[in-house]
């Protein structure tokens, strides 16, 4: 109990934060920036507008911060509640498949045996400069 | 009549008193008549008749494939089934016709069980109210109960009336309503944080939220891979032991089922629970528990301490932490898992074509709710490199931090604990939406999600009614694969406490024929 006090006393002088190790996060200030916003919305391909994304991640993020108030020093990261566990793998045989017609029925656009998709490495910064915003 | 739990109703099916085609007829007109409850999204009236015709043949014979042979069922519709939509309440897969059947949905089948319809939910099952999704909210059929309308001295006809309507809880509120509503006998619904066991508990239903692991996800529409799972709906424990039976086991198709065999479902009637160790976590007591669940969950503890049960106090020193770590964890897994609709090869495609990105950008403004994409976008954010360790690294710390608080408690001793599973007994949903969604779910979710987070097995079991006569129930919750365990000391207390059955009758052939042309519009309010 005493020597992790004296441990986290240390962590916060010198990482100025309640003793937890990690890189300095520009954005952990809760500060929500237009730019974060934009670039966010261009990795996640969905978008909320302006103001109303900026709340809301404000939001999110303000709830999450409430972790940094957990002490995990060597804890590992859990990732499965299965870890102990090996993953089954099946052999590596085909037993299914040959059903492209099934799955082409779904899609609106095909031709042949092919999905179709728009042209392609248009980021989307480029075409909102060029063309007008897309309909919502 | 021929009951209302499985096995009077087997029994009968065997016996000749009833055919699974009349079965099947009295459950699709159960569901004409509550069709205001807007429990269903799709019904299968073909295909439960053609499947109730091969099931009277087997009868016929005297083969029937098992207890679930001529049994109606619903299915949430965030569960892939072969040539029958599946929309998971969103735009994104309206119209999306899969080309194949869950796993837990093809052994429903293979146990002949007649499938009734595809039930309502919380859009990709976001939600804790099952109101957020774009068919419109579901209504829990206990809003028009004598129970509940007799203490609120409501006349049988009248303006308004139906204003007031409860919420079933979320998400899997459709699969609860149906269930409830005497419209099948069984439902699948599915439990990420709590999705099965918080409809249960409002709807007066047994949920059952199996160990992570026990049961096939293969053709569950992915929320949180690490920690969804399928989950039971049912009138008794004794009916979710049999469905629990039928769908656990390995899936080659699932490479997260646990391989080791899995033992046969049927529950001993324990009679002597002196040997069992109740814990109740302190840390459950908070101070937006509503009075009356507290009373019932102290009773619920003097109970099985009175039969000789040891009952203690346990801590779960995490728990506060528990929602703030799953919101990090949810979104990050959304936003993973959401990434695969982009109108290409199935769902909802936008008319833009100039690119391809442009075209992924209008289609998953259209197709998702901003329930939807407010998760994705802040999931992609916990996710940035510079965040990554910060939150997400942290979050799954934390995780592993709270998963060891249960093992704990369960190595000292304890067998079962004891919570309650909602903070209070349905609400009108005019009153549930004055809070958006995220907030909704941060409180719904607080005596549930910590379960999902460490795999572990819980049921919610009807304990009685409010002083507004409205369900209130209480959740069990086990050791990982100790489910036959957990259901075994649910079916007990279920036992000594006798929930009373949900009184519908007059009353529906008034509503119904009050609301035979009523349109259900979803509301939309900015919140």
């Amino acid at each position: 109990m005493w020597a992790r006090t004296v441990r986290l006393g240390l962590r916060a002088r010198l990482g100025g934060c309640r003793g937890f190790t990690f890189k300095v996060d520009p954005q952990g200030t809760g500060q929500v920036t237009a730019e974060l916003i934009e670039h966010l919305e261009r990795l996640a391909l969905v978008d909320f507008g302006g103001r109303e994304a900026v709340a809301r991640l404000e939001k999110a993020i303000a709830f999450a911060d409430r972790l940094r108030g957990v002490d995990t020093d060597g804890v590992e990261p859990m990732e499965s509640v299965l870890e102990d566990r090996c993953l089954y793998l099946r052999s590596d045989n085909v037993t299914e498949g040959n059903c492209a017609e099934e799955l082409l029925q779904n899609s609106h656009r095909v031709v042949e045996e092919y999905f179709v998709a728009p042209p392609g490495n248009i980021s989307l910064a480029k075409l909102n400069e060029q063309e007008p915003p897309p309909r919502g | 009549t021929i009951g209302t739990t499985l096995k009077p109703v087997s029994a009968g099916l065997k016996q000749g008193q009833i055919t699974p085609t009349e079965l099947c007829q009295k459950c699709l007109s159960m569901i004409k008549k509550t069709k205001f409850l807007n429990a269903y999204i799709t019904v299968t009236e073909e295909e439960a008749l053609k499947q109730a015709e091969e099931s009277e043949k087997r009868y016929a014979k005297g083969q029937p494939l098992g207890d679930l042979d001529g049994i109606p069922v619903a299915i949430k519709d965030n569960f892939s089934t072969s040539a029958i939509e599946t929309t998971c309440g969103s735009n994104m897969l309206k119209g999306y016709v899969p080309p194949y059947n869950a796993t837990v949905v093809q052994k429903l089948f293979d146990q002949g069980a007649l499938l009734m319809g595809k039930t309502n939910l919380d859009e990709f099952a976001m939600g804790s109210g099952s109101t957020d999704g774009v068919f419109g909210p579901v209504k829990n059929p206990w809003s028009y109960s004598k129970q509940y309308r007799e203490k609120r001295k409501q006349k049988p006809h009248g303006e308004n009336e139906d204003s007031d309507w409860l919420i079933t809880g979320g998400s899997s509120g459709g699969s609860a309503a149906a269930v409830s509503a005497f419209t099948c006998f069984a439902a699948l619904g599915s439990d990420t944080g709590g999705s099965t066991r918080n409809p249960a508990a409002q709807c007066g239903l047994v949920g059952v939220k199996p160990s992570y692991g026990l049961v096939s996800r293969h053709g569950l529409i992915p929320l949180v891979n690490s920690m969804d799972v399928p989950g039971i709906l049912t009138r008794c424990v004794d009916d979710a032991a049999v469905v629990l039976g039928v769908l656990a086991g390995h899936d080659p198709k699932d490479s997260t089922t646990i391989q080791d065999p899995v033992k046969p479902f049927l529950l001993p009637s324990l009679t002597d629970v002196s040997k069992l160790c109740i814990g109740i976590p302190k840390e459950y007591l908070v101070p937006e528990l509503s009075s009356e669940v507290q009373s019932l969950w102290t009773k619920a503890a003097d109970l099985f301490e009175s039969r000789g049960a040891k009952v203690i106090e346990v801590s779960l020193p995490h728990t506060s932490y528990s929602i703030v770590c799953y919101h990090v964890l949810c979104t990050s897994e959304v936003a993973s898992n959401m990434a695969r609709f982009d109108g290409l090869e199935y769902g909802h495609r936008c008319d833009i074509d100039v690119s391809t990105e442009a075209m992924y950008a209008a289609t998953r403004r259209e197709g998702f709710n901003d329930v939807v994409r407010g998760r994705i976008l802040s999931g992609n954010f916990f996710l940035l490199k510079e965040n990554y360790e910060t939150y997400f690294i942290k979050a799954q710390k934390v995780r592993r931090l709270i998963a060891n608080d249960f093992v704990n408690v369960f190595n000292s001793g304890v067998d079962v604990l004891l919570t309650p599973t909602t903070l209070s007994e349905a609400v009108p949903y005019l009153e549930f939406i004055k809070e958006d969604n995220r907030t909704r779910s941060a409180q719904d979710d607080i005596f549930t999600q910590a379960v999902n987070m460490a795999g572990l097995p819980a049921i919610s079991v009807p304990m009685a009614l409010s002083n507004q006569g409205l369900p209130i129930g209480l959740q069990f919750i086990g050791r990982a694969f100790c489910d036959q365990q957990l259901l075994t000391v649910a079916k007990w207390f279920e036992k000594q406490v006798q929930f009373p059955v949900i009184q519908l009758q007059g009353l529906m052939d008034d509503c119904s024929a009050i609301f035979e042309n009523e349109k259900l519009a979803s509301v939309s309010l900015k919140h």
